[in-house]
């Protein structure tokens, strides 16, 4: 059976499922239930300066059926004290000495940095992640994100912890930066042992269309909260694929976080570099039974695809992902409608007819709703395949072009970048583009 | 259904083009919309957009035969994924806005004009609301006392209960404010003078008359009814109804499946279907038979009636296996039975109004006595007059009426207004 343990920069665990700092893990009893469950790690609901809270706290976005497809928070750190903190902390080290349990921390000065840094070390904290993250409350307080979005002062304080530490250093990056790589470098310059990302995303829930308060609503106000759930993976997959592809970042481990529900997610995360997971919304909607799930499947993985252990494929996607510029213009996909499979929604027609290139017709027969792909129009851009309900009724299949493969980047070394428009798969060409008035054909 | 329910269920729907489900409607309600305006909590706009296609919105989602209209036609269905519950998504709207009173519609525009409706059933009453939309006054003339006609009269209990056909006649008539005069059978030509009169438009939506003689033997005797008859006795008067314990339903309808439900709900332990064709050539749903034969009805085919036996009462019926040929129903010699009952309920088809209908001079009626119109503005041949419902199409459901009678109070409006020109 494929092993699952890791070494995260020197952080042991028996699996790569660790719980984000967050709610779940607010408690020793939260804790050792989820390592009871089957996590791997936690990392310790973030310890720090006395706060206080509102209420209500959390906010989320319903899609049709979906509860939580995204979620948000305005909660802050820790409230219970440091003293309770450390004594589960060494509770839970007693319980489960393989399990990595580590430290999320959020101070001030470099005095209680070091302050802090020596109490949960005592405790047996197996390793620290600095919080440089929260996007509300903290931040105000010169907390959080607010040195998250700033390198020099994040590089700076990473520098304190570096020289108090003895336990690996995770350092947690904020998404609200328009390039992760800055923070990323300021980690790496920093000395950090390892990163994780990302933390939450400042965000707007929804506004009451009752009292015009943003969600959460606190006595008919509201602020930015941070945004996570599954809606933010593909944010947080680019953001740990920038890193990961870095020359001066990807020796450092990457924690992915950002979304993950499923083993499928997982492996996403991994095949783009991470090498821990950390999870916190898909908990606080499904429990900590949801490791189940992930664990099963990505031992089915693992086994299916013949690895031993999660190095071995880290990172692997990482080759695959690249710039616009070094994509083949000469590879051609059309759309393919199976007719037994289809049901006659004409989704794809309209999506394809209102929304894209106007490759796709109707045949107007009354025995058959199953529409027609005009080949010649077709840019192959996925989109009738994306809308289509029905699993496997429109492919993408590949048209050789009987042409070597070029990249826009090839043509602009070889000085042959078009200066007119003459794309074959664009409107004008090969391809048919109605005339405005054929619009009012469909007039009733 | 439930908000719970009908967030989840309303979620599910494609939103097709060209929707399937909008094309088999005969009222073409935009079916898409309006459940998604469930799904966005538009309760109130969900509503509109039945109701606008059909006044009569919320008896449809009971009494429509939904597997064979809109719920039979989606697409969801040819991946053998449950199909939306339409049906009850409009009922969930249209019942939420009835329970809450709410102020959807409100009368055009005052114009000249004022119609007569005789029949206050699906037709009439869509057409009294269609012309009040259009700024007309709206009259109707109702033999019983309730309003609705079939919706309340005719339809099997189980489908939808008298309040709710009530309520929701009421719902409308508090919004669009027509008016229905009760007890107002339209008799003679002295009465038909005065509408004439003081109308500048007549509508007729009279429906059906009584269930048809079948001419039998014996058919006289206790206990022989017509089916229209019994579900109305069973709808108006539940309470007094005893049903014996074998009863035979004669016909192959979906009035014949009602009737056979309704007995065998009613405590008859010996339901029997018996029909003179074939179980295929059965003009019933296939969903009404499945639902009849559950409750214990059982089916008897290729028979029909030659006497109705007993003294004062009736003690069973003698019958004669039939086949088809050339689609004519022929009788085997020598194979006559019979089958001992204590009642027979007769769902072989409802006359027309013919004595009323001939009263009006100069309205065609083709040659199954229907009322023929025009095809657009169900106009008929007396200009004056406009027909739709049963009495138009020979007998079909509320939903075709119900657009019927809305159509007719269009066509209404465009005869008015090109008078005026």
């Amino acid at each position: 059976m494929p092993d699952l343990s890791i070494d995260f920069a020197g952080i042991k665990a028996p699996n790569p499922f660790w719980l984000a700092s967050g709610p779940p893990t607010n408690s020793g009893y939260q804790v050792m239930k989820a390592f009871d469950a089957g996590w791997g790690g936690a990392v310790w609901k973030t310890l720090g300066v006395p706060i206080v809270n509102v209420s209500s706290r959390y906010g989320s976005i319903n899609y049709r059926d979906t509860r939580m497809a995204g979620f948000n928070n305005i909660e802050l750190i820790t409230d219970r004290p440091l003293s309770d903190n450390l004594h589960e902390i060494e509770e839970v080290k007693k319980h489960f000495p393989d399990h990595a349990v580590i430290a999320s921390l959020m101070v001030e000065s470099r005095d209680e940095w070091e302050q802090i840094i020596r109490d949960v070390e005592n405790a047996g904290a197996d390793g620290i992640e600095l919080n440089f993250g929260c996007p509300h409350g903290m931040c105000e307080r010169g907390m959080g994100s607010a040195v998250g979005q700033e390198p020099v002062v994040l590089e700076t304080i990473v520098g304190w912890v570096m020289e108090a530490a003895k336990v690996p250093v995770i350092t947690k990056l904020t998404p609200n930066i328009s390039h992760i790589v800055d923070p990323g470098l300021a980690a790496a310059r920093g000395g950090s042992d390892a990163v994780s990302l990302i933390n939450t995303i400042k965000s707007i829930m929804g506004i009451d269309l009752d009292t015009y308060a943003p969600y959460p609503i606190v006595d008919n106000k509201g602020t930015n909260g941070g945004y996570c759930g599954p809606a933010v993976k593909p944010i947080a997959l680019e953001m740990v694929k920038e890193l990961a592809q870095h020359p001066e970042i990807r020796h450092m481990p990457i924690s992915g976080i950002g979304g993950i529900e499923t083993w499928r997610d997982a492996v996403e995360f991994i095949l783009l570099g991470a090498s821990s997971l950390q999870v916190c919304t898909a908990v606080m909607h499904y429990g900590f039974g949801i490791v189940r799930e992930m664990k099963a499947g990505l031992l089915e993985f693992m086994e299916q695809k013949g690895y031993e252990k999660i190095s071995d494929f880290v990172g692997l996607a990482l080759p695959n992902v690249t710039e616009w510029k070094h994509l083949n213009l000469n590879y051609k996909v059309v759309a393919k409608i199976d007719q037994e499979k289809c049901i006659g929604c004409q989704l794809c027609y309209v999506a394809c007819d209102d929304g894209a290139h106007q490759a796709i017709r109707l045949i107007g027969s009354t025995e058959s709703r199953v529409p027609e792909i005009i080949e010649e129009n077709c840019v192959g851009c996925n989109l009738c395949a994306l809308v289509c309900p029905v699993e496997e009724c429109i492919t993408m299949e590949h048209r050789d072009q009987g042409i070597a493969p070029v990249t826009w980047d090839e043509l602009a070394v070889r000085g042959e970048i078009p200066t007119t428009f003459d794309d074959d798969l664009a409107g004008g060409k090969g391809h048919h583009v109605p005339r405005p008035e054929e619009a009012l054909k469909f007039r009733k | 259904m439930n908000p719970t329910e009908a967030y989840y269920e309303s979620s599910r729907c494609l939103f097709c083009y060209d929707a399937p489900c909008v094309q088999v409607c005969p009222t073409h309600i935009d079916i898409p919309l309006f459940i998604k305006q469930i799904q966005t909590g538009n309760i109130s706009g969900s509503a509109k957009t039945i109701f606008e296609s059909n006044w009569l919105g919320n008896a449809c989602g009971k009494v429509c035969p939904t597997d064979v209209l809109c719920e039979g036609a989606c697409v969801y269905d040819n991946q053998h994924v449950p199909v939306i519950q339409i049906g009850r998504l409009q009922n969930f709207a249209t019942q939420t806005m009835i329970d809450e009173g709410s102020n959807l519609f409100k009368p055009g525009e005052g114009r000249n004009g004022k119609i007569a409706i005789i029949g206050g059933g699906p037709a009439g009453i869509a057409c009294a609301c269609e012309l009040r939309m259009l700024g007309y006054q709206a009259v109707i003339f109702e033999a019983k006392d309730l309003p609705s006609g079939l919706t309340v009269h005719g339809v099997a209990p189980y489908k939808i209960t008298n309040e709710e056909v009530l309520a929701e006649v009421d719902f409308l008539q508090q919004q669009l404010g027509f008016e229905i005069r009760y007890g107002q059978e339209i008799s003679d030509q002295e009465d038909l003078q005065a509408i004439e009169q003081e109308f500048d438009a007549v509508f007729l939506g009279v429906g059906l008359g009584a269930t048809r003689q079948l001419v039998l033997p014996g058919e006289d005797k206790k206990n022989v009814v017509g089916a229209v008859e019994f579900i109305e006795d069973l709808r108006m008067q539940h309470h007094r109804i005893e049903v014996p314990d074998r009863v035979v339903v004669l016909g192959g309808g979906n009035t014949a499946m009602d009737a056979a439900s309704e007995s065998a709900r009613m405590g008859a332990t010996e339901v029997t279907l018996a029909y003179r064709r074939s179980r295929s050539e059965m003009g019933g749903y296939d969903f009404e038979y499945e639902l009849a034969k559950s409750v214990g009805a059982i089916g008897l085919f290729n028979v029909t009636p030659l006497e109705i036996l007993g003294n004062e009462r009736v003690t069973g019926i003698r019958m004669i296996r039939t086949s088809t040929a050339n689609g004519k129903v022929v009788t085997i010699p020598d194979s006559e039975f019979e089958l001992s009952c204590d009642m027979v309920i007769k769902a072989t088809g409802q006359a027309k109004q013919g004595s009323f209908l001939a009263m009006i001079e100069g309205l065609e009626l083709d040659q199954k006595k229907r009322i023929v119109v025009s095809s657009n503005n169900y106009q008929t041949t007396k200009p004056k007059y406009f027909a739709g419902g049963d009495a138009v199409n020979g007998g079909a459901e509320v939903v075709n009426a119900a657009y019927e009678g809305k159509m007719a109070a269009q066509g209404i409006h465009r005869w008015l207004e090109s008078k005026r020109e």
